[in-house]
């Protein structure tokens, strides 16, 4: 079965997206959006720390403690995870799961050492890819501002071996983008390793998900904008904290407003009519079970 | 208010256990003491890990022991992932290690990606289907087959009888068991504390079950 994973980037106390010459745009609440995402059915979810590098440090305990009393499924927490005190840190807060990036290449005993010391499922590599020459991939650390030199399939067996239970792998040329995932790519990878690998970075549309997976090979697409634009109007504009950049907000932009340059591209969807969708094509996606039981026999 | 006693043996995050046993109504009680164990009402053995290591610690704390005198008493002892593993005979994880023998049968890996053309670990959702045994009066009572839980493992159980297994699940071309039980003992392979409203369900009828 397909997971769908909806990603929150937060700053501060507000969900964000990164948006070209609007740095990080607010978007509303943690505590608003993943009790959503949660009943509308997300698989599970994944909170990444957007300033954790500036800061040093990942900065989230409040906030994942606060989305761990809301939601009953896993929740990955990742962004300035650098160390086993780190990791602990954040499985204490109530995360299930870390992603580790910059850390783990500097130090690949981070994985085999998080592996031991908290389980394999628990490690996931995250993957920052750049394309730079037919079919090749270099890695990418510290938020996408340094080049490592480091072939991203080989450092995608290396993890898999070192003890990550996944990898998440984006792609940063199409990140942001709203014009899908690099197939490729995650191909590319999702062949080449023997666990879960998680897309992410992209995602437009309904059929970018669905070439993730049938195309792409991925096991599990990860999802931002088409999720989030698609909430905005159901939740109360008052409802995020002024901190920030928040004109978007105040502006009232409509949903479907293509003009938007941090938009265009997206067309905003709902969990229950993505996983509907996904489902019309084929694919093995976990679906409400209230409409299981019109049908189903109580054993 | 009833106690539930989960066992920390130094494996796993057990703040979600803990979490859904309170939100479901329940008192939740860490420990690592043989005393507040055998005293308990319920016990749940959580874990996520190795197997060897898992045991190493039970031995070491002492509580190989108390475990099998408690699932003798008749109280509810629910495992969960690799605590359900534990309750088996052995599993062939890193050698041949003992487990408590609770339920006969063994733990074997599942097949590599290679072989078996799906990842391991096996994360994610998955089917929980219907085994030859009835699910009234069981942990499922309620749930439909074909349900979902949420599944992290790269292990999995095969109890010796047919008898002992309550459900099953499929990954790949394969069907194994996902949730064992022998009267009070049962074994969850999936996390029902991480499997939505279902996964409370399944909780909440472990602590429903009338005190011996």
């Amino acid at each position: 079965m397909i997971r769908i994973i909806p990603r929150l980037d937060i700053k501060g106390p507000n969900v964000v997206k990164g948006v070209n010459l609007e740095g990080f745009r607010v978007l509303g609440r943690p505590e608003l959006f993943a009790p959503k995402y949660y009943e509308n059915g997300a698989d599970e979810l994944l909170y990444m720390d957007a300033v954790a590098s500036l800061y040093k440090r990942n900065n989230l305990s409040e906030i994942i403690g606060r989305a761990a009393e809301q939601i009953y499924i896993p929740l990955t927490v990742g962004g300035g995870i650098r160390s086993i005190d780190d990791i602990r840190a954040a499985l204490r807060a109530g995360a299930d799961k870390v992603a580790i990036n910059t850390a783990a290449i500097s130090n690949p005993r981070l994985i085999e050492e998080g592996a031991y010391n908290f389980g394999a499922q628990c490690i996931v590599i995250s993957i920052e890819a750049k394309r730079v020459s037919d079919g090749c991939y270099e890695c990418l650390t510290d938020a996408g501002r340094e080049l490592t030199g480091k072939d991203a399939i080989v450092w995608a067996e290396e993890a898999a071996r070192l003890g990550a239970g996944e990898i998440i792998i984006t792609s940063v040329d199409n990140e942001g983008t709203g014009r899908g995932f690099d197939l490729h790519l995650t191909r590319l990878v999702s062949e080449r390793v023997g666990v879960p690998v998680i897309a992410a970075g992209g995602a437009g549309c309904a059929e970018h998900v669905r070439d993730a997976v049938l195309i792409g090979k991925a096991d599990a697409v990860c999802v931002a904008s088409i999720l989030h634009y698609g909430s905005l109007e159901a939740m109360a504009v008052a409802a995020y904290s002024e901190e920030g950049n928040t004109d978007f907000l105040k502006k009232k932009v409509p949903v479907t407003n293509r003009s938007d340059h941090g938009r265009r591209g997206i067309q905003p969807t709902s969990l229950p009519e993505l996983k509907r969708q996904l489902a019309e094509w084929g694919i093995n996606v976990r679906q409400s079970n209230r409409s299981k039981n019109e049908n189903g026999s109580n054993c | 208010m009833k106690t539930v006693v989960i066992v920390d043996y130094g494996l796993g995050n057990l703040a979600s256990v803990v979490r859904a046993v309170q939100r479901l109504g329940s008192r939740a009680l860490l420990s690592s003491d043989p005393l507040e164990l055998l005293n308990a009402d319920r016990v749940i053995l959580p874990g996520v890990g190795a197997f060897a290591i898992a045991m190493k610690n039970l031995n070491h704390l002492g509580l190989v022991e108390p475990l099998k005198e408690f699932a003798a008493s008749g109280r509810p002892l629910l495992g969960v992932c690799l605590g359900m593993q534990l309750f088996m005979d052995e599993s062939v994880e890193g050698g041949a290690h003992p487990g408590l023998g609770l339920i006969n049968g063994r733990v074997e890996r599942l097949q590599e990606f290679r072989e078996s053309g799906v990842k391991v670990p096996h994360i994610g959702w998955s089917n929980v289907d219907a085994a030859q045994r009835d699910w009234n009066g069981s942990i499922l009572r309620g749930m439909n087959i074909g349900d979902h839980l949420y599944f992290v493992h790269s292990y999995y159980v095969i109890p010796e009888q047919d008898a002992d297994i309550l459900a099953t699940t499929r990954y790949g071309n394969n069907r194994y068991c996902s949730v064992i039980n022998r009267k009070n003992v049962t074994g969850c392979q999936a996390h029902p504390e991480k499997s939505g409203e279902v996964g409370l369900g399944l909780i909440r009828n472990f602590l429903n079950i009338p005190t011996v």
